[in-house]
């Protein structure tokens, strides 16, 4: 084995080893990693009760009422196989719509979320608005049906 | 005019748009032009030291 | 391959090549830039939710491609110093890692302004954005080692280590969004069913992408050759200093 070789041996059962550390960490903290938790989690129990988590889902279309002090909004975050009721005072960012990706955070309380915090999620669509009218017009719109 | 300053408000997103343009132009123009210089700057002290080295020679 | 590297790794060959190149390069960079960004900037539509916020993209989505293909060309420029003993690999690996965090820092400054109207935050510690910062950081240490040792070599050596360590970065940044819930959103141009951006928009992106990877081009020759002014200055006032003493 030449010198050049060896080094390039070394080089690469180095990095392979440093490749599967990498793996074996990111896997162990997948949880702590994931930024948030969907509705089914919830459900499921592996997000724990009384803590302080991020809730994930769709804002369900016509869930959302806004209440009569003007900044406390009320609506249901689904991920369409559960649905958690979410209650937020404060200003809602600009994507903040039904139908939309968002994420609270807070905690549970009697079965609502109280959030102190929502972020809007958007998804990986871009388009002039023209061309989203003309997708709902003709029938093929296919957003919302992802998180 | 009235077209300018439409394009200037950027939707009402003008604080958005417009630093984020700026910051970009800032840091690229500055590292070429921080390249360029040291470029210019070290090829005037190898000439430097190029001559300083020949004369002792001769 | 290594072959190809060893006709480049002529310091004289390379300054020929890169001298040719340049200015050409330099005019394309300026070409294609420009009228992304114009185009990008006027006479591209707003987006159907996010409005004129989608005109960051023009400049975020570029730098933050940039940001982690120089990485790619620093961790294998240093991965063949380490085997083949390039010195040239050296001195680009060194040219090559401010170039990477300042196109680094475009995509984290860009991104907190974006995310402030759109998302509601200016950061948050999600697997993507998390993962790019650290990337700013590998940049920023491979600029301190390069530069930590008296010995030049051993600097080199330390950093190209750094360099090639770090590789393992660049899978984690591109599919962070995919592997984890992030608050960042997936991958719209390379996706398996195609790019999920409107043509009006996709046309700017690709202009100041290309335009990004020249102006990339561009420093990166330019460092280079100061690089090699620079090692050639240091051999010579080593020479002197030796000859005197």
């Amino acid at each position: 084995m030449t010198r050049k070789q060896r080094r390039m041996t070394i080089l690469g059962v180095g990095l392979a080893c440093l490749a599967v550390a990498t793996a074996l960490v990111l896997t162990a903290l997948s949880d702590k990693v994931t930024f948030f938790y969907s509705p089914s989690d919830l459900a499921a129990d592996d997000a724990g009760h009384n803590a302080r988590i991020r809730l994930g889902g769709m804002v369900e279309e016509g869930s959302v009422v806004k209440e009569g002090d003007g900044i406390t909004t009320a609506f249901v975050i689904t991920d369409f196989a559960q649905a958690v009721p979410v209650r937020y005072t404060g200003v809602l960012p600009d994507l903040f719509r039904e139908g939309q990706g968002i994420i609270a955070t807070g905690r549970m309380d009697q079965g609502t979320f109280i959030a102190e915090e929502v972020l809007a999620k958007h998804d990986e669509t871009y388009m002039p608005p023209e061309v989203a009218d003309a997708l709902k017009a003709a029938g093929k719109w296919q957003m919302g049906d992802q998180p | 005019m009235e077209a300018v300053s439409t394009f200037l408000d950027m939707g009402g997103y003008a604080a958005t748009v417009w630093p984020a343009y700026g910051v970009t132009a800032v840091i690229l123009v500055g590292l070429l032009v921080a390249s360029l210089r040291a470029l210019s700057r070290r090829k005037a002290e190898l000439a430097a030291l190029e001559s300083q080295m020949e004369r002792p020679r001769r | 391959m290594p072959n190809f590297l060893h006709s480049l790794a002529s310091p004289a060959r390379f300054q020929r090549i890169a001298n040719a190149v340049l200015p050409w390069v330099s005019v394309l960079a300026a070409v294609l830039l420009g009228v992304g960004i114009v185009w990008g900037l006027v006479f591209s539509p707003p987006d159907y939710q996010q409005g004129d916020t989608v005109r960051v993209m023009y400049i975020h989505v570029p730098a933050a491609w940039m940001a982690t293909f120089c990485y790619a060309v620093m961790a294998l420029l240093s991965a063949s110093f380490l085997i083949w003993k390039h010195q040239l690999a050296d001195l680009a690996a060194r040219a090559a890692s401010p170039i990477g965090a300042c196109f680094t820092a475009i995509a984290l400054i860009t991104g907190a302004l974006w995310g402030k109207p759109t998302w509601g935050t200016w950061w948050v510690w999600d697997a993507r954005l998390t993962s790019v910062l650290v990337l700013f950081f590998l940049y920023l240490g491979h600029m301190a080692l390069s530069a930590a040792f008296d010995d030049r070599e051993r600097g080199g050596r330390a950093a190209a280590i750094l360099a090639c360590v770090g590789a393992i970065n660049l899978p984690i940044i591109k599919y962070s969004v995919e592997w984890w819930n992030t608050l960042h959103q997936g991958a719209s141009v390379f996706r398996m069913d195609g790019p999920t951006i409107d043509n009006s928009m996709l046309w700017p992106l690709l202009l100041t992408v290309l335009g990004f990877n020249m102006l990339f081009v561009v420093l990166l020759l330019v460092r280079i050759k100061s690089e090699l002014l620079a090692r050639r200055i240091e051999v010579l006032q080593r020479a002197r200093a030796s000859g005197r003493g």
